[in-house]
Parts: C-alpha cells; structure tokens; sequence
C-alpha cells in the first residue's frame, strides 16, 4: 500500500517534468528552425553576424542590406507580411550604381539587373520574423533614442523633408515622387522602429560607416518631426 | 653593374616616381568615391543628370561643364563637398560630406572634379 502511494506521488512530478522538457525541447527547436531558416535562406545574400562594410569596394560588394541588427530595425508586424508578399523596397538596388544606366533625359534604374526578392510561407515568415528579432546589435545607438508619440501634418512634415533637409533627393515619399537611391519611405512609418529611424537619420555612419546616405547633422526637433512625418505617411496611405 | 650600384638606381628610380604613382592612386579612389556617393545626383558621366533628379526644384550641377567649373575655386568646391551647398548659397539638395570623405578624400575629389570638366580655376 505505501508503496502503491509512493508511485502515484511520482507519477504527477515525471509528467510535469516531461512537461518542461517538451517546452523546453520545443522552445529550443523553434529557435534552431529560425536560425537555419535564415543560415539557409537568407545568409548567401544578407550578412546576418556584421560587421557593416568598412571599405567602399566591401559597400560595392554587398548584394542585399545588413540583417546583423535587424531585431533593432523592423517592426515584426511589418516583417511577417513582407516576407510572404516582398514588394521593392530600393528602386535601385542595394547599390544603386550596379543597377543604372545611361538615359536620354537622366539616368535610369536598369529594371532588367534587378532580382525579385524570395517570398516565404506564413509559417516561415513568422519563424524568419521571429529570429531577425533577435539580432540587435547596436543597442547601445537605440539606447540613446527617445521618440515621443505625437503627429504632424503632412505640409508641415513634406516642408521640413523637402524644402528644410532635402531629404526626397534621394528618397521617395510616394510611389511617383521623390528620389531613387535611397529605400522608399512612404512605407518606413510601417516597416521601421521609431528610435531606429531617429537615430539612422542623426548618423547614417555609426550604422552603416560607408553608407551614400549623408550625416546632415539634423537637430532632436527635426529628427523628431521626421520620425512623425514618416509616421503619418505609412498610415495615410500616400503610397496608394 | 654590381648589386650595389643595381640597388642604388632602383631606389632613386622608385623616389622619383613616387609621386606619380601616389597621384595615380588618389585619382582612383576619388574616381570610386564620386561614382558611390556623387553619381546618384550628378550622374554617373558627371554630367549634372543622376537617377535622383526628376523631381528635384534645383537641378544638380553639371561638372563636366568647363565654363561653370572654371569659375568655382577648389577651396569653394571642397567647401560645398564637406558643408554642402547651403555654406555657399547654394541648394539644400547637396548634402554635406564632411563625416563621409575625410579632408583628404575631400581634396582628392576636387582634383578628379578638374579631370570630369578638364579645367582649372580661372579667377579671371
């Protein structure tokens, strides 16, 4: 009889503990698939582990941006979607100058050296989403970064963007307005966190050291007003 | 001739084009500069007609323009590269280099500017 009691004390503590391990086991396996889903799918392009190019020919030779901080870049939301339908995010390319040619008027993107990017299942895309969250180098720059909830208008926003910083040089802030080297960003507001554009945008370099994009020296109000422009872009649909 | 004297001749052979060969790299990393961060807007001829400049309110300069060039001193040209133009009343479009270029890249690409308009400041 006592013994009979002992077994069944046992019983309850070995499931609980098969419990764990499952948990655990299972935990630990979703990791590893994201992991070797992004080591598999996405390393040959994208450089993962850093450090960003430190020499013009390194920038030259980079076939796709840096994912080595990504978890401090995206947002997951954003990501999840993207990956199953990616859509352009630089009309040019990662180097713009790889994907140019000579044009009557100007220059112009040679459509025909650019690649579509791979789109990837529900499944994968949260697996691939859930591991980019965890590459966070420089969170140091993003520890720096406050960005308080507010709004602006958009004339006042496309004033200081274009007229104040002349930023649409390069970028564009609708599908048919605004420069071309430089990634879209009528859907940045979406696809980027808040304290990662402020401190993209007040030094380009401490990201990426070699980047075509300039330190402008911009002031925290502007920084501030551009993060809320981009903000108020993503959700008025401007890209439409 | 004996190693002494054969070792001799190739060093002063060497001291003296040295700064031919100093000069021959300068012009290419200012050539690699320009096409990364100068040909988005400027175009990759020089010629003032980047991917970049259909919407643009103020068109970007053409460098292969010996009459224009020609009236810019290399110290304006390196200053509008490192402040951009609004240091010398210029667009806000051309952006500041200063933490791109280093003063030297800096002084290097006014050199190459000279070779895209094949001129030299005329003050005249």
């Amino acid at each position: 009889m006592k013994e009979r009691l002992r077994t069944l004390r046992i019983y309850p503590a070995l499931l609980a503990l098969g419990g764990v391990v499952v948990a655990f086991s299972s935990a630990w396996a979703g990791e590893d698939a994201g992991m070797s889903l992004l080591n598999n799918r996405c390393a040959s392009c994208h450089n993962l582990r850093g450090p960003a190019p430190s020499s013009i020919h390194a920038l030259w030779a980079r076939k796709a941006p840096d994912l080595f901080y990504a978890g401090n870049k995206f947002r997951r939301k954003w990501l999840i979607s993207w990956l199953q339908k990616p859509v352009r995010i630089r009309p040019a390319g990662e180097f713009y100058a790889d994907h140019i040619k000579p044009g009557p008027k100007r220059d112009m993107v040679d459509e025909s050296t650019l690649k579509p990017h791979l789109a990837l299942s529900a499944a994968d895309a949260k697996l691939a989403a859930d591991a980019l969250m965890k590459l966070r180098a420089h969170d140091d720059l993003i520890a720096k970064e406050q960005v308080p909830e507010g709004t602006i208008s958009t004339s006042m926003g496309s004033l200081v963007f274009d007229k104040f910083l002349g930023c649409m040089a390069c970028h564009r802030i609708r599908k048919d307005f605004g420069g071309l080297s430089g990634p879209e960003l009528y859907t940045a507001g979406e696809r980027l966190k808040p304290r990662f554009m402020a401190s993209y945008i007040r030094s380009p370099q401490a990201w990426d050291p070699k980047i075509w994009m300039p330190n402008k020296h911009v002031s925290d109000t502007r920084i501030i007003q551009l993060v809320h422009y981009l903000q108020a872009l993503s959700k008025g649909g401007s890209h439409e | 001739m004996n190693k002494k004297s054969f070792l001799f001749l190739g060093a002063i052979t060497l001291w003296t084009l040295s700064p031919v060969l100093a000069g021959t790299s300068i012009a290419a990393s200012a050539k690699d500069n320009y096409r990364t961060y100068c040909a988005q807007c400027h175009g990759i001829a020089g010629n003032g007609r980047g991917i970049n400049i259909r919407d643009m309110s103020v068109q970007p300069r053409n460098h292969t323009d010996a009459e224009y060039m020609s009236q810019r001193s290399d110290d304006d040209l390196a200053k509008a590269d490192r402040e951009g133009g609004l240091a010398i009343d210029k667009s806000v479009l051309m952006p500041p280099w200063g933490d791109t270029l280093s003063p030297s890249e800096i002084q290097d690409m006014v050199q190459y500017l000279r070779t895209l308009c094949h001129c030299k400041y005329n003050s005249q």
